[in-house]
């Protein structure tokens, strides 16, 4: 079994180790949470991808990467995430365990402080970020935001919780936006940097066979450039209970042949931090989480009415969002029916095998992300986000206690608030 | 059960093959919560043209992937729900070469192991249900079409290959799947779902003979015949087209380059290659290659930018791509880097550490047990096992990779497929 420690490093600074023999390699990752916010969501973006560039002792990224080959090919990638209202920047770090190193070396002392390095010590040139790994990066998110459009499925969705939580800071991509990324300067880039490090609250993870001391002592020498702030504080999320008393409806035409049609609810105030959020994770199995899930089995098998159908919950924002792909002719069909299968289990309409089937399938899920390393840290970061401590054995025990009486009174707190169809451009 | 040990990287396999031509592979993972199972055949969306007891069959483009979706259907309902109730998450894929169903689940593997079995090797179709199937792949079809990775990935199949099946897409058409039938699908399940015809490879927490027993009380106790396969003449070096370009719904044009490879040989030969080409690559212009970093500080390519070989029976390739705004320019590149290898030879110290990075990855690779299982069958069905790259490995030489860049990064051998945005000319 792994045993889990989580230990402050530094005032606001926390240490999550996991350790444990069962893999090849070690996973680190360094997170700093800043509030999701219009005017530096860009700006944040980019900052992980300019650090990525170059730092003052690997000054390009040929350098970086030979120092990673050295280090048996190991990775250190930007990233950008999203939890509840807090934008999440950092790295996700991985490289061979210890135990298999041709030569017997030590990696994790080396790869932490490369971590930091990267982090920390950025290439500057006079005094702030290079123009070039500025501008590169610009461009490259400018890239990114443009090519959402590219894959329809998550488009669609990204559409609807923009339009659905516009005025929230949820409806901010984490990814900042387009005029927001064209205004940024290397210097303006650089103070924003240096707040981030001030201020942001600091998650530090790791998963491997070196014990939490060793691990600690690693991490504290990588990041100890790091200032020193009493408060770093994790941001708020709000959450709105109530829908609005009718359904916003959006329609968009792009050049597709076919639709999707996404679908937001509000669930009433239930979120990760209250008593029925295992209901609610059950409902949304039950609904549309699974391959066994009445949107799968009756509105895709069933009547075909589409390719795919499928359900999720935002746990810090207490949102249901549906997704689907459908025929252009389908729309009014195909949320006829979502909506009559949601009705159907407000109204109890649970039979056993699809009640069992949603709490195995969702048990199961959790059980294997002790088995995976780039999962079990996503799990870890959400719980930090939300400042829970809660075990993925612990969440399991709840979710065996769930009846269907309470994932129907799950489902009787949703309320429709946004419906947005993606069709094609004729017809 | 015989027993295989890679002790540089921590793995163990069992294998034995059954009474039945089951070839079975078992990875035990006791300390890990979940066991992983992948029940695969030796055919995938290529194998069009076979024969069977003497005749010669031509079946249309998608029937296997066609199978794969019909072949959760049972005489009682559908594998998919009873696999899903035991709180399995059950897949399934076709690829040009082979067609895998598998599970993972962290309780009752026993139970849904002989679910997988059972479903996979027992057809039930009927004209009703695929007349529906018909309905849902073709959403699916329109779906992969309105994806730009894919079909520029379809054109430089189509641009590098002149004959070989490689070139058709996996799911087929709209129209080459309206002439499937019930009947062609029984043809196809009968003349490959033959226990002799697949590998079971499972990882977890599992006992390996345990493994054997209920495979050995599930399938067919005899093997059957073996359909052979044709893949159409055989091709030349030569790309069939140098360049091909489609307009999309795209913010920026993305592009594949590819290259075709020496066809691979069965065994360990074909293995040496592609770990050599995996090598070669990584030289010619991988993430610490001269040229990657000259790419990515020009804007010419940006973080998506990716790059493989692949193998299949009767072809291989290299092939590099992402985003670019000037993919002939990246091409260009590519061709003055292999040349200057060609003149200069690779850096010896970017060799040894380039070695050095493709096999920690690798290593780090063995964490999934879909990479173990998968990897296994697909070498398994090319002649030799996923884990010998460790032991071949130390011995590929930076001369091998010289002479891959100088022999296939060619003109001749070169396309280039791009997809501009809608609006945008060349």
């Amino acid at each position: 079994m792994s045993q889990i420690i989580r230990r402050e490093l530094f005032p606001g600074v926390w240490l999550r180790a996991v350790h444990t023999n069962k893999f090849k390699s070690a996973y680190l990752s360094v997170t700093l949470f800043a509030p999701l916010d219009k005017e530096t969501a860009a700006a944040n973006a980019l900052i992980p991808s300019v650090l990525r560039r170059g730092t003052a002792v690997h000054p390009d990224m040929e350098s970086l990467s030979a120092a990673l080959d050295e280090l048996y090919g190991g990775a250190i990638e930007p990233v950008v995430r999203k939890k509840g209202e807090s934008q999440c920047v950092g790295f996700l770090a991985s490289f061979l365990d210890d135990a298999y190193a041709l030569g017997g070396e030590r990696v994790l002392e080396s790869a932490a402080a490369l971590l930091g390095e990267v982090l920390l010590k950025p290439y500057t040139q006079d005094g702030v970020f290079s123009p070039d790994y500025t501008d590169g990066e610009k461009a490259n998110l400018l890239d990114r935001i443009r090519g959402q459009m590219n894959d329809k499925r998550t488009y669609a969705t990204h559409r609807l919780t923009r339009i659905m939580c516009g005025e929230e800071p949820f409806g901010v991509d984490k990814l900042g936006d387009e005029a927001h990324v064209e205004a940024v300067t290397p210097a303006g880039l650089w103070q924003r940097y240096q707040d981030l490090l001030r201020t942001a609250a600091v998650e530090v993870y790791y998963c491997g066979s070196a014990g939490p001391d060793r691990v600690e002592e690693a991490l504290k020498a990588a990041l100890s450039g790091l200032p020193v702030n009493g408060d770093r504080i994790i941001p708020d999320c709000e959450v709105r209970l109530t829908a609005g008393p009718e359904p916003r409806v959006v329609e968009e035409a792009m050049d597709v042949t076919q639709g999707k049609l996404a679908m937001g609810f509000r669930t009433g105030g239930v979120t990760c931090w209250e008593e029925d959020y295992p209901a609610l994770t059950m409902f949304n199995a039950v609904f549309g989480g699974t391959t066994l899930s009445k949107l799968f089995m009756n509105v895709r098998e069933k009547l075909s009415l589409c390719y795919y159908a499928s359900s999720m919950v935002e746990k810090m924002k207490g949102l249901v969002l549906v997704s689907s792909g459908i025929e252009f002719d389908k729309y009014q069909t195909a949320k006829d029916e979502i909506l009559a299968q949601l009705e159907a289990i407000r109204r109890g309409g649970i039979e056993d095998w699809e009640l069992e089937g949603a709490r195995r399938t969702l048990i199961g899920g959790h059980l294997a992300t002790l088995d995976d390393q780039a999962r079990q840290e996503e799990f870890w970061l959400g719980q930090a986000a939300a400042g829970l401590d809660t075990t993925i054995e612990e969440l399991c025990a709840r979710l065996e206690k769930v009846t269907g009486e309470q994932v129907a009174a799950a489902a009787r707190t949703l309320e429709l608030d946004t419906v947005y169809f993606l069709k094609g451009k004729e017809g | 059960m015989d027993q295989q040990q890679f002790p540089q990287v921590g793995e163990e396999m069992f294998c034995q093959t059954l009474e039945n031509g089951l070839h079975v592979f078992v990875f035990p993972k006791p300390e890990f919560q979940k066991g992983y199972a992948f029940f695969a055949t030796n055919y995938g969306g290529m194998d069009m043209k076979f024969c069977l007891d003497g005749a010669w069959h031509q079946t249309p483009a998608g029937v296997a992937h066609f199978l794969e979706h019909k072949m959760f259907d049972t005489r009682e309902g559908n594998a998919l729900q009873d696999l899903a109730a035991n709180g399995a998450s059950p897949n399934a894929f076709t690829s040009s070469a082979i067609t895998g169903y598998y599970f993972e689940s962290t309780e009752k593997f026993e139970e849904n192991l002989r679910i997988l079995l059972s479903f996979v090797s027992v057809p039930w179709f009927t004209q009703e249900s695929v007349d529906k199937e018909q309905g849902i792949i073709g959403q699916e079809i329109g779906m992969i079409e309105d994806n730009p990775d894919w079909k520029v990935f379809m054109n430089l199949m189509a641009a590098l290959y002149r004959t070989h099946p490689i070139r058709v897409s996996v799911a087929g058409s709209v129209e080459s799947i309206s002439r499937i039938t019930a009947d062609t699908l029984y043809a196809c399940h009968k003349a490959f779902y033959d226990p002799a015809n697949m590998v079971l490879c499972v990882a977890g927490p599992v006992d390996p003979e345990q493994v054997c027993r209920t495979a050995r009380e599930i399938l067919p106790a005899q093997a059957g015949p073996i359909a052979a396969k044709d893949y159409g003449e055989k091709e030349s070096h030569r790309a069939a087209q140098s360049l091909i370009e489609t307009a999309m719904e795209v913010s920026t044009p993305i592009f594949q380059l590819g290259y075709k490879g020496d066809v691979p040989r069965r065994g360990e030969e074909g293995l040496r290659q592609q770990l050599v080409a995996e090598l070669a690559l990584e030289a010619l212009l991988g993430n610490s290659s001269p040229l990657y970093a000259r790419l990515y500080r020009e804007g010419l390519i940006n973080q998506g930018f990716s790059y493989g070989y692949e193998s299949y029976p009767g072809c291989s390739f290299l092939c590099a791509g992402g985003e670019s705004r000037d993919p002939l320019a990246v091409r260009q590149a590519v061709a003055q880097e292999a040349g200057r290898i060609g003149r200069e030879g690779i850096n010896g110290k970017l060799w040894e550490r380039i070695k050095k990075g493709v096999y920690g990855a690798k290593v780090r690779g063995l964490n999934s047990f879909e990479n173990l299982c998968v990897g296994q069958a697909q070498a398994f069905f090319a002649g030799t096992d996923y884990l010998r790259f460790a032991q071949l490995f130390p011995s590929i030489t930076k001369e091998e990779g010289e002479q891959l860049i100088q022999q296939w990064v060619t003109e001749e051998r070169a396309a280039l497929s791009v997809v501009r945005p809608r609006g945008e000319t060349a």
